[in-house]
């Protein structure tokens, strides 16, 4: 226990949890911008797992690391916007449009996997790119904040930078006005000369380029291999973080880092020898209270109202 | 029967006609023989009993995900918690199994019984959740499945695993416990028949109950069925409850037909395909027997391909979403039931029927 609990106070625990906040804080923001837009997005999951597949192989194909990541993102926006236009243009209900996807990318990675490494676990047989972790100069050389802030992931300070982007997206551009009307009242907006489905479509595409950096992430920083379902929930765990950061920029992080270090935690126990069936729950069983927690709250809320 | 009915069969047999399609060219794109490997894909599994009972006892697990999905679905509840209550009912029910000693009959009832409810425990975290705090259902029942997964696998390896055997399972069943054989030469056990009366029980309890009648109108606007005098956290919960006994049983079922121990080192993957069988069938109970059977004759088709030529069997998830997209498009043809409705008015024969 003693071990346990230095673990948990340590520079390497504490630069972890950015490292496995990283996929959450992009999926979280591409259900942020979807959902305002009134279109929401759930199949985060599978977007993500279809570009983590796509950056393995084309890293593998091209031995760039910077050709996977287009084609990761590539890969993201094409679906999303399959969705789009089943959504929009159909009338398919974007929560079942969203189901099929994520049954499309579970399946259909594994079918491209064993077509392309003939294994339907991983590609570790496949030489894939990774892509550069960047130490920043000057803090790099302070210590123990240099340990914890420099060293990621270039795609750990994108996630950063998306959560900015987020947030000065919806807070002050033309085009985040319009996510923002077109989510709140269809008719109102379009009286006003905003296009629904094009807005829409936009936000659905946001949301595409959000997963494709966190796929690219999980197979070409996270881990340097592609794996079935590699993703674990991740993509649900964010749209948990969206409803209880109530669908802002900054509330979605914070909500973010809470399961960033609950999956911290499952981690850290794991290594220290905790049965890791059980361990393994951890991020899962703190999204479902924390959820639980949060529609409690509300619900009260509303009744004294 | 009315337009709106024929035009919906009519999109069902194109999406279930585009998926096949579709099967060709991925069989045409990777198979070494194309030709031959579709007429395997088409026909085999008609060729000989043995096949047509591994149809049977593929859709046993698909009719019971299926039932589940319709009746959450019917209320406009997007639950996907059907695979964690598919691996957990499997844990427990397997629990009675071994380790209970009981009659011939009583026993596998008891087990069903067992599933069933620990199927009902699991269902009813994010159905009160729901309920009482609107709680979004899918995420909560998405958590439900990764957490029943870690427990199931905790319990399996410290509690349940059979150390004389290599591979991660369980002990033996009790032989008394497992479900038997109805058909000589095939496996096809006494689960179907449990399925089929599941099937006709969720369609007596929607279409000629009271509260079937609740449910649907819960589904339809839950406002509305609200200051109608309905309660609706009792109906949201109620059908929580029967979701997650029927999928319990088809957990357990799943393992004392077709398994001697319990087997699952991964989730079992019955609960997304129960979204699709239900959509397929239209959410209708009965329909979900034809449904499954479709579902389980394109599996066992895509299983012989995968045997006799090197086309992976996961070629069955593009059909499945090819299947949902097509079937949940509102918009897509449109204009066929746009032209019907108004060749109609033109004989004159459509009185009151809405246009949708």
């Amino acid at each position: 226990m003693k071990g346990f609990i230095n673990l948990i106070f340590s520079v390497d625990f504490v630069y972890s949890i950015f490292r496995v906040m990283t996929p959450l804080l992009f999926a979280s923001m591409g259900a942020v911008i979807s959902d305002i837009a009134g279109v929401p997005n759930i199949a985060l999951e599978g977007l993500m797992l279809m570009a983590a597949f796509a950056g393995m192989y084309f890293s593998y194909l091209t031995q760039s690391a910077a050709v996977g990541l287009l084609m990761a993102l590539l890969i993201a926006i094409t679906f999303a916007g399959v969705l789009a236009f089943f959504t929009l243009y159909y009338k398919t209900n974007i929560i079942l449009g969203g189901i099929a996807l994520n049954s499309l990318a579970s399946g259909g990675t594994v079918f491209f996997l064993y077509l392309v490494a003939n294994d339907k676990g991983t590609s570790v047989s496949l030489a894939s790119k990774t892509l550069p972790n960047i130490h920043i100069p000057i803090i790099e050389n302070i210590p123990i904040l240099g340990d914890i802030l420099s060293g990621h992931n270039i795609l750990t300070y994108v996630s950063v930078l998306a959560v900015i982007f987020t947030y000065y997206l919806l807070k002050s551009t033309d085009l985040g006005y319009h996510i923002r009307a077109v989510g709140e009242k269809k008719e109102a907006a379009e009286s006003v000369g905003i296009s629904t489905i094009k807005t829409q479509a936009i936000a659905l595409l946001l949301s595409g380029v959000m997963c494709g950096f966190g796929g690219a992430f999980m197979s070409m920083g996270y881990v340097s291999w592609f794996s079935r379902d590699m993703l674990s929930s991740r993509g649900w765990i964010a749209l948990a973080a969206e409803a209880m950061g109530r669908q802002t920029a900054i509330g979605t992080a914070a909500a973010s880092l809470l399961f960033g270090v609950a999956d911290a935690v499952s981690n850290a126990a794991a290594a220290q020898g905790l049965p890791s069936d059980l361990v393994k729950t951890i991020p899962y069983l703190a999204t479902l209270i924390g959820l639980a927690i949060f529609s409690v709250r509300i619900y009260k809320k509303q009744k004294e109202v | 029967m009315n337009r709106e009915k024929s035009f919906n069969i009519l999109r069902t047999a194109v999406a279930m006609l585009a998926a096949i399609l579709v099967a060709f060219v991925i069989i045409i794109l990777i198979s070494d023989q194309p030709v031959q490997s579709i007429l395997i894909f088409l026909l085999q599994p008609f060729s000989s009993g043995r096949y047509l009972g591994n149809i049977v006892e593929t859709a046993i697990p698909l009719i019971f995900s299926g039932l589940s999905m319709a009746v959450l679905f019917q209320t406009s509840l997007f639950n996907l918690g059907g695979e964690g209550v598919y691996f957990m009912a499997g844990i427990v029910g397997s629990i009675a199994a071994i380790w209970l000693k009981l009659p011939i009959f009583i026993f596998p009832l008891l087990c069903l019984m067992v599933g069933a409810g620990t199927g009902i425990l699991v269902m009813l975290v994010p159905g009160v959740l729901r309920a009482k705090f609107s709680a979004n259902e899918m995420v909560t029942s998405l958590m439900m499945n990764n957490i029943c997964y870690g427990v199931g696998c905790y319990v399996l390896n410290n509690m349940m695993r059979d150390p004389a055997v290599s591979t991660l399972v369980s002990y033996k069943y009790r032989s008394a416990a497992m479900l038997p054989v109805i058909i000589k030469g095939t496996r096809v056990h006494v689960g179907i028949l449990i399925a089929i009366l599941c099937a006709v029980l969720v369609y007596l309890f929607l279409y000629k109950t009271k509260w079937g009648l609740q449910v649907k109108a819960t589904g339809a606007n839950a406002k509305f069925a609200k200051y109608s005098g309905m309660n609706v956290t009792k109906v949201i919960i109620m059908v929580h409850v029967i979701a997650g006994a029927v999928a319990g049983c088809g957990g357990i079922v799943e393992c004392l037909g077709l398994h001697k121990r319990f087997e699952w080192t991964a989730l079992p993957g019955y609960g997304f395909d129960g979204a699709m069988i239900a959509m397929l069938a239209n959410n209708n109970p009965l329909g979900v027997i034809g449904a499954a059977t479709f579902v389980a004759y394109l599996r066992v088709g895509a299983d012989l391909v995968n045997r006799f030529a090197d086309v992976p069997t996961e070629m069955i998830s593009i059909l499945q979403t090819i299947i949902i997209l097509l079937i949940s498009a509102e918009k897509f043809l449109h204009k066929y039931k746009q032209k019907w409705i108004e060749k109609d008015v033109q004989i004159g024969e459509v009185q009151n029927e809405g246009v949708h």
